[in-house]
């Protein structure tokens, strides 16, 4: 019958009217700035550095090797290398960059950074609201303002962050050992050679281990 | 005089009291100025309460929200509708006619407003009660589409013009339904006073109205009558004039700031008027729908009935799809017509047969054949119809 | 095919009649349903098309030529960007061609968890294309807003799995970015679960609807010749009565080892091009339900991929799969360096597009905004 269809769509649109009083399946938004909703792990949007410590600028685990720089495929980031090296996280002296920045009007959120990163030094951010006046400056961020500690990494990505500090801290440790070894050496060869006491043999790893 | 029939008569009341102020030979017009003044507040105030309710009505079908964010619940939204709209650059294209261009925004409302004229809204409540009221309504509405091929025609925009074109056959397509069935009320009655009709379906039956929308050529008529007042006022599923996704806008794609609201308020105001007579011709006007509701006053029926009706308007809109103008032309012409047609035959038969339920089946078994029959005819003939698919594996 | 199935077909007229009133309409780019910035020049005699011209272009971005200036990887996130509702789907297509390139085997795990997003994919992809088809029938956006409540679990599911809603950037050569997360596999069961209840919902709105068929019955009508000659795919294709599925042709990933449906149409119009994708919704969510349920432990990726300083060795491939709305080729030329040599998308939009003349000659002007939404293209797909 001429109509039958019709109806049985209003019957529909009718169901759903009543439905959005009562079901929060059928009424899902959320009221932005007042309610928000638990934010995704996985989330990504734009990147950040990562720094070790207490001081951003000394900590900064990146070592300026441009990698995804060269990477990147909106050609967003742009670092200078330093002159001089500073020790690094693992207490290897290394370069460090001068000028990172990203210009995240640029930056398409691809995370591939991040995936080229040997150093873990760069991870996404889930930070959103970053509107600013000004449309070139504002948005082109700086090491000052893209350096985030490793607890704030932890606390937005729990359990990446977890994989990684737990494979730093094996680097770590198999390099500290390696150090230990080589020490170890060297201290046997100069207690062979000069014979001196064995207190100095202590003594080195220590200054080792303090990250000197 | 008691409190209800008091509250019933408030604004006669306050009527005769303002014009009771002025000397008698002004009086008259006193009279009709104030009551020109309470529609002109009247219905753009229900305009303004509509677009936040249809907004939020048509929310809540879509399983949204809808405004919520000026004043309480998005309650104010229509004053920021209104201050952006008037603030809003009034753009008239270097190639447009400026004077039509001008003059069609405000002829429609100035047109449309005249048909509440013969409108009555309560009892004792209607500025024009004179006896071919039915008739005046349905000239006034015929010249709305004056308005808008002005609109379509003098926007220089092929848009516009395809618009203007559309809504023009449309109308006048459904002129001559939207006429027909209402004239079936006009045999019953014997009357084209809106007054008298609204009067006619005063009485009661145990508890029931009499209104005409219970009889079979009443229901049918007004279902005819709804739907071509739809098609009349441009609203979905027959809103092909404006047709955003095909014509952008229609006859007002040139028009913005508040001459684009003049127009949005004149389409309300049109959608009001209609249903307005709907409600008058077949549901009883300003009478309570059970007879234990008397007491309350007539206006307060008469508006909740027109609000009832925009909410289906709303409801529809919400769930059609638009029509093509073949279509719709097709529908009006091979559908609505005959359909028309045949009740004016069976209304006429109602008054010859006399009381009795030998009346009631004929004339609804007569309705329904020749509806279930035309339909069939009208979608075979198209090839239209469900389907069945077939699969590979 | 069947010889009978477009005997109601009749060639339609296309020329004026003579008076002379011929109005030429640009429709587009700033038009609101040409989904994004795309232009039809269009003859009209009274409200009938005698003549359409399609015009593209307004979205170039030349990804293949950056693609081929970038590195394999680089590419990878353009590819998002193509048919920006199927960035799955597209990724999929990209890892395809580079692995034949490379000869990089797929993880099982892996070949699974790109069939389950892919699948998701089609479903979003088919239940937002109904939604813009009736949004453009003048249906005030109702089924659109359904389609879109259901979306956004899917597009959840997406943001979960792989940090975007949209650009996911999730499939990699020689398997996937990261693993599943916890939990990930069971949400995925119960939002699959609750799908037929849409279906159930969006048919019951609009199937039946007289004024839909009215609309969309017998209209644009696509011969199974024409579109076979025009190389037109995916689910336009097969609402002509086509069995032709890249699934079941090539059986790429690992296709051939669920059981599903091909279904097809008869009449070659709107209204079988919507419930085409109605029913491969239905048939997408039995490949889910058995997906989820064979999906083995395992590795994710490719021990033999590499991140940095990919190059594969010198040859050329040509990677396709059955994206939602066609078939999705990438075909990569490589010289051993890390960028390719030549790199080049087989978008199904625009080649789905080049019958749009064809479809609307002799059609009202309503309807070709309906057969446009008909075809289901994105723009980002069809300039590049």
């Amino acid at each position: 019958m001429l109509g039958e269809g019709m109806l049985k769509g209003l019957a529909e649109t009718a169901k759903n009217f009543a439905g959005s009083f009562v079901s929060k399946g059928r009424l899902t938004t959320v009221q932005y700035p007042e309610q928000r909703i638990a934010p995704i792990e996985n989330t990504r949007d734009f990147p950040f550095l990562i720094f070790d410590g207490d001081d951003a600028m000394a900590g900064l685990r990146c070592v300026a090797c441009q990698i995804c720089e060269k990477e990147c495929p909106p050609k967003c980031i742009y670092i200078t290398k330093s002159a001089d090296k500073k020790p690094d996280y693992v207490g290897k002296a290394q370069f460090y960059p001068t000028r990172f920045d990203i210009d995240i009007s640029v930056c398409m959120s691809c995370q591939i950074c991040v995936e080229v990163c040997p150093f873990e030094a760069i991870k996404m951010d889930t930070e959103f609201e970053l509107s600013t006046t000004d449309r070139f400056g504002g948005l082109l961020l700086d090491r000052e303002q893209l350096a985030k500690s490793n607890e704030y990494y932890n606390t937005i990505h729990p359990t990446e962050a977890a994989e990684v500090d737990a494979r730093l801290a094996e680097e770590k440790a198999k390099t500290e050992a390696k150090a230990k070894a080589a020490a170890e050496a060297a201290a046997a060869k100069a207690a062979s050679a000069a014979a001196a006491s064995t207190a100095a043999a202590i003594e080195a790893p220590k200054t080792k281990e303090l990250g000197v | 005089m008691s409190f209800f029939p008091f509250l019933d008569q408030i604004f006669v009341l306050l009527q005769h009291w303002i014009a009771g102020l002025f000397p008698v030979w002004l009086q008259p017009f006193v009279g009709t100025v104030v009551a020109v003044i309470g529609i002109v507040a009247a219905f753009p105030g229900i305009f303004a309460v509509t677009t936040v309710l249809e907004r939020k009505g048509l929310g809540r079908i879509q399983n949204r929200i809808g405004p919520n964010r000026v004043g309480p619940m998005g309650l104010l939204q229509p004053v920021a509708d209104g201050i952006k709209s008037l603030t809003k650059e009034d753009i008239v294209p270097l190639s447009a006619d400026a004077v039509v261009h001008f003059l069609a925004p405000v002829l429609l409302v100035v047109a449309v407003f005249l048909g509440f004229a013969v409108l009555p809204v309560g009892r004792n409540m209607v500025l024009a009660n004179f006896d071919a009221g039915l008739l005046f309504f349905f000239a006034i509405g015929a010249s709305t589409e004056l308005s808008i091929f002005m609109a379509g025609w003098s926007s220089r925009n092929k848009y516009s013009l395809l618009g203007a074109m559309r809504a023009v056959a449309q109308m006048i397509s459904y002129e001559v339904p939207l006429l027909l069935s209402s004239v079936v009320v006009v045999m019953i009655t014997g009357s084209l006073s809106t007054v008298k009709i609204v009067e006619a379906q005063g009485g009661f039956t145990g508890i029931f109205p009499h209104w005409y929308v219970f009889t079979p050529w009443g229901f049918a008529g007004f279902v005819l009558f709804v739907i071509a007042a739809l098609a009349e006022t441009n609203r979905s599923p027959f809103d092909l004039p404006e047709g955003e996704s095909e014509l952008v806008a229609g006859y007002f794609t040139e028009y913005s700031g508040f001459k684009f609201a003049l127009f949005f308020l004149g389409e309300y105001l049109g959608m009001f008027s209609i249903a307005g007579f709907a409600i008058t011709l077949f549901l009883g006007g300003w009478g309570a729908p059970f007879s234990f509701l008397t007491f309350v006053p007539s206006w307060a029926w008469f508006f909740l009935k027109l609000l009832g009706s925009i909410a289906f308007f709303i409801w529809l809109r919400g769930t059609m799809p638009r029509l093509r103008q073949d279509q719709l032309m097709n529908f009006a012409w091979k559908f609505m017509l005959p359909m028309t047609l045949l009740n004016l035959v069976v209304a006429g038969s109602w008054r010859f047969f006399g009381d009795g339920w030998l009346r009631w089946v004929i004339c609804s078994a007569v309705l329904l054949a020749a509806y279930v029959l035309l339909g069939r005819t009208l979608m075979r003939k198209q090839h239209l119809g469900p389907r069945s698919y077939r699969y590979a594996d | 095919m069947t010889a009978t199935a477009f005997k109601s077909y009749r060639p339609p007229i296309i020329e004026a009649d003579g008076d002379g009133e011929v109005l030429e309409v640009a429709m587009g780019p700033h038009h609101p349903s040409t989904h994004g910035v795309f232009r039809m020049d269009v003859a009209l005699d009274g409200e009938r098309v005698i003549r359409l011209k399609p015009v593209f272009g307004y979205l170039h971005r030349n990804h293949e030529k950056i693609a081929e200036k970038g590195s394999y990887l680089a590419s990878m996130p353009y590819t998002d960007r193509l048919d920006y509702f199927c960035s799955l789907t597209n990724n999929w297509a990209y890892a395809l061609a580079v692995e034949k390139l490379a000869g990089l085997e797929v993880p099982e795990r892996a070949e699974y968890i790109r069939v389950i997003t892919a699948e998701l994919t089609r479903i979003q992809n088919h239940a937002s294309a109904i939604g813009f088809l009736m949004q453009e029938m003048g249906a005030s956006g109702t089924p659109l807003m359904y389609a879109f409540r259901e979306r956004e679990k899917i597009l959840d599911l997406f943001e979960e799995l792989t940090g975007s809603r949209m650009m996911c950037n999730y499939m990699r050569f020689g398997g996937c970015r990261s693993e599943l997360p916890t939990g990930w596999l069971e949400k995925v069961k119960v939002i699959v679960a609750g799908f037929p209840a849409f279906i159930d919902e969006i048919e019951a709105l609009l199937t039946s609807n007289e004024i839909l068929m009215a609309r969309a019955q017998g209209v644009g009508v696509l011969t199974p010749e024409l579109a076979v000659n025009a190389g037109i795919t995916g689910p336009m294709l097969r609402a002509a009565g086509v069995n032709y599925d890249i699934r079941k042709v090539d059986h790429y990933g690992i296709y051939d080892r669920f059981t599903f449906r091909v279904p097809l149409g008869d009449h070659g119009d709107i209204y079988d091009r919507y419930m085409i994708r109605v029913l491969e919704m239905r048939e997408s969510i039995g490949i889910l339900e058995q997906a989820i349920r064979d999906i083995p432990a395992g590795p994710i990726m490719d021990p033999k991929s590499k991140i940095r300083g990919f190059r594969p060795k010198v040859g050329e491939a040509y990677g396709r799969i059955e994206a939602p709305k066609g078939e999705l080729g990438f075909y990569l030329i490589s010289d051993g360096t890390s960028n390719p040599y030549r790199y080049r998308v087989r978008p199904p939009s625009l080649i789905n597009l080049t019958v749009l003349e064809d479809m609307c000659l002799g059609q009202n002007v309503a309807d070709v905004v309906l057969i446009f939404g008909s075809v289901d293209i994105v723009l980002g797909e069809v300039d590049r």
